[in-house]
């Protein structure tokens, strides 16, 4: 087949599936519609809570997907020691931030729910950075530790009021409305410096390293271990360069915990990769397992430039009522043979640009 | 290239120069012409002037890898951004004001005139008191006067207006400057450069 043909995201779909497969992540259909009480009891963990509803033929509340993860997690069985490893391209339906109405977002993407340790992180973590190669070699991979950012919070202030306005500084590298937050709550001055130093800490993962440690102490040792050893591991990867340490990414931390990550392509204005372990919402959905996973949003793809062609047809096959279907058809093959694409009309469409004319009502010579 | 949204009018003015004390001037800018595009291709930037509530929008959809917008303007849109410094400039204060001599005895629904819906949304959410949003785009000072509300959200600089108008501030909602906003994936691979005029930056706020 002419890959040649395929949009990006088309040619992104198949390289992701081949990369998952590879990987032992097995396609994973589901239905376009789940019940809409599974979505309302779970709520938080979606992005809006603006779902398209309709009623079934027995009257049951149906809602298109806004969410595939809610669903795997639902079909997913507890089995103590196994992981169960599945891949997904689905189309999901939100709320458009910015027009405010439904709109159809293609994702692809892998989850992996079981009894994980840090090679399925691992695994996940460098899936990420090669589904985002696969598209274009110019990305960055950000990743975060949850654990650490939680055991600063909690050491800074106990208010949950006081997390969640610091969370969302920390989430835009705020660091002087944190400051002023800080003093808002009565921080002191030493805790203040520990936070605000955490949102200037990112980039290369060994410098953010040695500075973690030199601003935590021994505070958050257990997940700075793990962050260590997630880095260590990443080494071996090609990639390793292009995956850097930055705590601006929170993610929902009533979801997730531990190890949460997200991509950039060059080009593209928003985040095309989203992921991390939510352990948390497993717990909340009663499982005992934990799980990690990420999202490409592949409609983001349409913001990379697109080759431009000149002409929409490389001939214009024009012919007449009296022709004869068969020269037409004839005519039609010849040229496709030739490697050529090729548009027969009866008349010339106004907006059809086209290289060469075959006018079949003047037995055919090219113009 | 470093794309870099302004808003139009003094405050952005200062900004520039602010910029360009930083090591990244674009002469081009101060000739008077109706131009609304500049490059200096020597120092790999480019600056546009915008209207001052587009900046966070130019940001957030990647067309600019950093600008200068309002703090108003950013609570109100809440865009998806990197807040990275606040330059001290365009000082005021978001407020809730009245008429004078107003109380609020919480016994009804309070009418509140703003153009700044979604912050006055999110106050009066947060500390529980129901409210019916006039959104005026404009003039908001006569809304109380008119009976049309019985408060009004707004921007309050030195206080004149309100005082013209024989209202008063019963409340400062958020402190208001202007911001240095950058696009989350420009960040990323704009960094030693974006990096390099927040530092400037930093230290112009500091000294001045």
């Amino acid at each position: 087949m002419d890959q040649t043909i395929l949009k990006t995201e088309e040619q992104a779909i198949f390289a992701l599936r081949s990369l998952y497969r590879r990987y032992g992540y097995l396609p994973y259909k589901m239905s376009k519609f789940e019940e809409y009480e599974y979505y309302i009891r779970n709520k938080d963990f979606l992005v809006s809570d603006r779902i398209i509803t309709f009623n079934d033929t027995n009257g049951r509340l149906l809602a298109l997907k806004p969410d595939v993860t809610l669903s795997i997690i639902k079909n997913c069985l507890d089995l103590p020691g196994c992981k169960q490893k599945v891949c997904y391209n689905e189309n999901i339906y939100r709320v458009s931030e910015s027009t405010h109405q439904y709109k159809e977002i293609m994702q692809a993407g892998l989850e992996c729910i079981g009894d994980i340790d840090l090679y399925d992180i691992c695994e996940a973590v460098s899936l990420a950075a090669q589904s985002l190669a696969l598209i274009s070699e110019d990305f960055v991979l950000q990743i975060s530790h949850l654990g650490i950012l939680s055991a600063v919070l909690d050491r800074v202030c106990p208010d949950p009021k006081f997390h969640q306005a610091a969370t969302a500084c920390i989430a835009g590298k705020n660091a002087h409305d944190l400051s002023r937050l800080c003093q808002e709550y009565g921080v002191t001055p030493e805790n203040e410096g520990l936070l605000t130093g955490f949102v200037s800490v990112y980039g290369e993962r060994r410098q953010v390293l040695a500075r973690l440690e030199a601003l935590c102490g021994t505070l958050a040792a257990e997940p700075l271990k793990e962050l260590k050893r997630l880095s260590r591991l990443l080494e071996s990867s090609p990639h390793s360069e292009k995956i850097i340490f930055d705590f601006s990414v929170v993610n929902n931390m009533g979801y997730y915990n531990g190890i949460v990550f997200k991509g950039y392509l060059s080009g593209i204005c928003d985040g095309i990769l989203d992921g991390g372990q939510y352990d948390k919402l497993m717990q909340k959905m009663e499982r005992k397992s934990g799980a990690i996973g990420f999202a490409l949003y592949l409609d983001l793809l349409e913001q990379l430039p697109a080759p431009k062609h000149d002409y929409d047809v490389d001939v214009l096959l024009l012919y007449g009522a009296e022709t004869d279907p068969a020269a037409v058809a004839e005519a039609a093959a010849r040229l496709i043979a030739e490697g050529k694409t090729v548009s027969a009309q009866k008349a010339i469409p106004p907006k059809l640009r086209h290289r060469e004319l075959l006018d079949l009502r003047k037995e055919g010579a090219p113009c | 290239m470093l794309n870099i949204a302004l808003p139009k009018g003094r405050l952005g003015e200062k900004v520039y120069a602010m910029f360009a004390a930083a090591g990244y001037e674009c002469p081009s800018i101060l000739e008077p012409n109706r131009k609304l595009i500049f490059e200096n291709e020597e120092k790999q930037v480019r600056y546009f002037w915008v209207k001052p509530s587009d900046v966070a929008i130019y940001v957030e959809r990647g067309a600019a890898d950093l600008g200068v917008a309002g703090k108003d303007i950013l609570l109100e849109y809440e865009p998806d951004i990197y807040e990275l410094l606040d330059l001290g400039l365009g000082k005021c204060r978001m407020c809730v004001a009245a008429p004078k001599g107003f109380h609020d005895d919480g016994e009804r629904t309070l009418r509140v005139a703003t153009k700044f819906t979604n912050i006055a949304a999110n106050y009066y959410a947060g500390i529980g008191r129901e409210i019916d949003i006039i959104h005026l785009n404009g003039s908001i000072e006569i809304a109380p006067i008119l009976g049309l509300s019985n408060v009004i959200v707004d921007i309050v600089e030195t206080g004149t207006t309100l005082k013209e108008n024989d209202l008063e501030v019963v409340e400062t909602i958020v402190p208001i400057s202007a911001r240095l906003i950058a696009n989350k994936a420009g960040f990323q691979f704009k960094r030693a450069q974006i990096e390099a005029i927040q530092r400037s930056l930093k230290e112009q706020v500091k000294k001045s």
